[in-house]
């Protein structure tokens, strides 16, 4: 194993269950991996009430319940009642659609703690056109029952080029839907937003305009409601510290059991990701190849492995450093002291520049398409 | 925020104060988020209930370590509180 053998491994804190990759939506920043349509043989639900017990004993707290949208699982509320008991702090992260004031009163009572519901456009034609089904009446419908029923509304909005010029829209209407906290979060580059990126990429003009525009919301609204900026790491010079260290913190578990330590790291080769089928969490999380490959720093690459500031980025992201380098151990191309930068900077200058092709739709037909199975 | 000696501070509906095993902590908890609890915060949050006002909150806490002049150490990390929306300013009637 390459991990630092000094550092004790420390406790995962957040859970991410992937319950399933099905969607009605297909938006093209879809961060599920390319070929989920290969792997839609989902957890039963004894196994994710096993995993639920299992992470929980090994101190996670923060639970997120996702996709694909997690309301196609029949036995959601079931999964929540068992949460609940065991003490998580429960996050629904959900398109929203098809989401019934009924079904939200049931999650309530079985104890979910709150519900973040995406928008991908503060006006109908765009959010539908991006979300690839008419949703928008629906999901603000879906927006002020949450409100309704007593929970924390988070509204999440993924900024992009199609919709970025909109961002003072977008703030009007997490106004008007009295969100408590909004995340403005700008597309991270992996899964069917890397595919789309030439599309999806803004350019720093439009994105340094809309961070202009947030920050003055940011400040007017202060103590009303939260707003988490998420930046584009592309227009950064230093990356985001990537999962807050691999393995220290974060545990995410796809529809088909696969445990991963970020829900990016399906698309790094030779990874080897464990199972919950064939391990037990406590096993994985301190024992599989996997979730030691990144911990500590002896894996590092220079410029990281002599930089001050290694404890804290911890050389960025693997899984970007993969897709930009092909190979996983370099040091984040974001970074400016990485040798890799130039090839950030030539996406950047093309950004804008290619209006041509159309977007690709995250669906099971483009994924057959795109990974023909083996 | 500043706190009226009339304020009854009450825990936020939509966050949670919860007691961890696994970090032998009390912690916050909320939407994808979590604040760790040094524990004399926790003690002051814990007669957050909405049934004491600020200064009985004061005078439960210096019984209880049998200590005086905690007033301006709680005022400061309730004003905090409040900034972070963990507790409501909810004033007596
Ligand atoms: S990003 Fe869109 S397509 Fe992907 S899981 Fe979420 S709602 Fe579905
Ligand atoms: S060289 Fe590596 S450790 Fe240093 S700032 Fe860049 S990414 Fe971080």
């Amino acid at each position: 194993m390459a991990g630092s053998k000094t550092a004790p491994i420390t406790n995962p804190r957040w859970l991410l269950a992937e319950l399933t990759y099905r969607c009605p939506l297909q938006c093209p920043y879809c961060s599920n991996p390319l070929d989920f349509a290969e792997h839609l043989n989902e957890l039963g639900t004894d196994e994710w009430l096993r995993v639920l017990s299992e992470a929980r004993a090994m101190g996670a707290v923060q639970l997120g319940f996702s996709g694909g949208e997690p309301l196609t699982r029949g036995d959601l509320t079931t999964l929540v009642r068992h949460a609940r008991a065991l003490g998580y702090y429960s996050n629904l992260i959900t398109s929203g659609y098809g989401l019934s004031e009924e079904k939200i009163v049931e999650l309530r009572t079985a104890g979910l703690d709150h519900i973040q519901v995406s928008i991908q456009a503060p006006e109908k034609t765009l959010n539908d056109q991006l979300a690839g089904t008419e949703s928008f009446e629906n999901k603000k419908q879906v927006a002020r029952l949450v409100k309704k029923h007593g929970y924390p509304m988070v509204l999440c909005v993924v900024i992009h080029r199609r919709n970025i010029h909109q961002m003072r829209e977008i703030l009007e209407m997490a106004i008007e839907l009295q969100a408590d906290y909004l995340e403005l979060a700008n597309t991270q580059y992996y899964g069917w937003a890397h595919l789309n990126r030439e599309q999806l990429l803004p350019t720093r003009e439009q994105f340094e305009q809309a961070e202009a525009i947030a920050q003055e919301y940011k400040k007017a609204l202060q103590g009303k409601m939260k707003i988490y900026y998420v930046v584009p790491d592309y227009y950064e010079d230093r990356p985001k510290a990537c999962m807050n260290g691999w393995g220290t913190t974060f545990l995410t578990i796809a529809p088909d059991g696969m445990a991963l330590p970020c829900h990016a790291a399906r698309e790094l080769p030779d990874l080897r990701c464990p199972n919950v089928r064939d391990m037990s969490i406590r096993d994985i999380w301190l024992h599989s190849e996997a979730f030691n490959a990144f911990r500590g720093d002896e894996w590092m690459q220079e410029p990281c492995r002599s930089c001050p500031e290694k404890a804290k980025d911890f050389g960025g992201c693997r899984c970007q450093a993969y897709l930009m380098t092909g190979d996983t151990r370099r040091t984040d191309p974001v970074c400016g002291l990485s040798p890799d930068r130039h090839l950030i900077d030539r996406i950047i200058s093309a950004a804008g520049q290619s209006e041509a092709r159309p977007l690709t739709f995250r669906n099971v037909r483009n994924s057959k398409a795109l990974v023909p199975p083996h | 925020m500043t706190l009226a000696a009339t304020t009854v501070p009450t825990f936020s509906p939509t966050h949670r104060l919860q007691w961890e095993e696994s970090q032998q902590k009390y912690v916050i908890l909320y939407p994808e988020g979590m604040v760790e609890l040094s524990e004399s915060a926790a003690e002051i949050l814990k007669l957050c209930d909405g049934t004491r006002a600020f200064p009985e909150i004061v005078t439960e806490l210096e019984q209880k370590f049998e200590t005086d002049g905690l007033t301006d150490d709680v005022r400061e990390f309730l004003e905090i509180a409040l900034d972070n929306g963990w507790i409501k300013d909810r004033p007596h009637h």
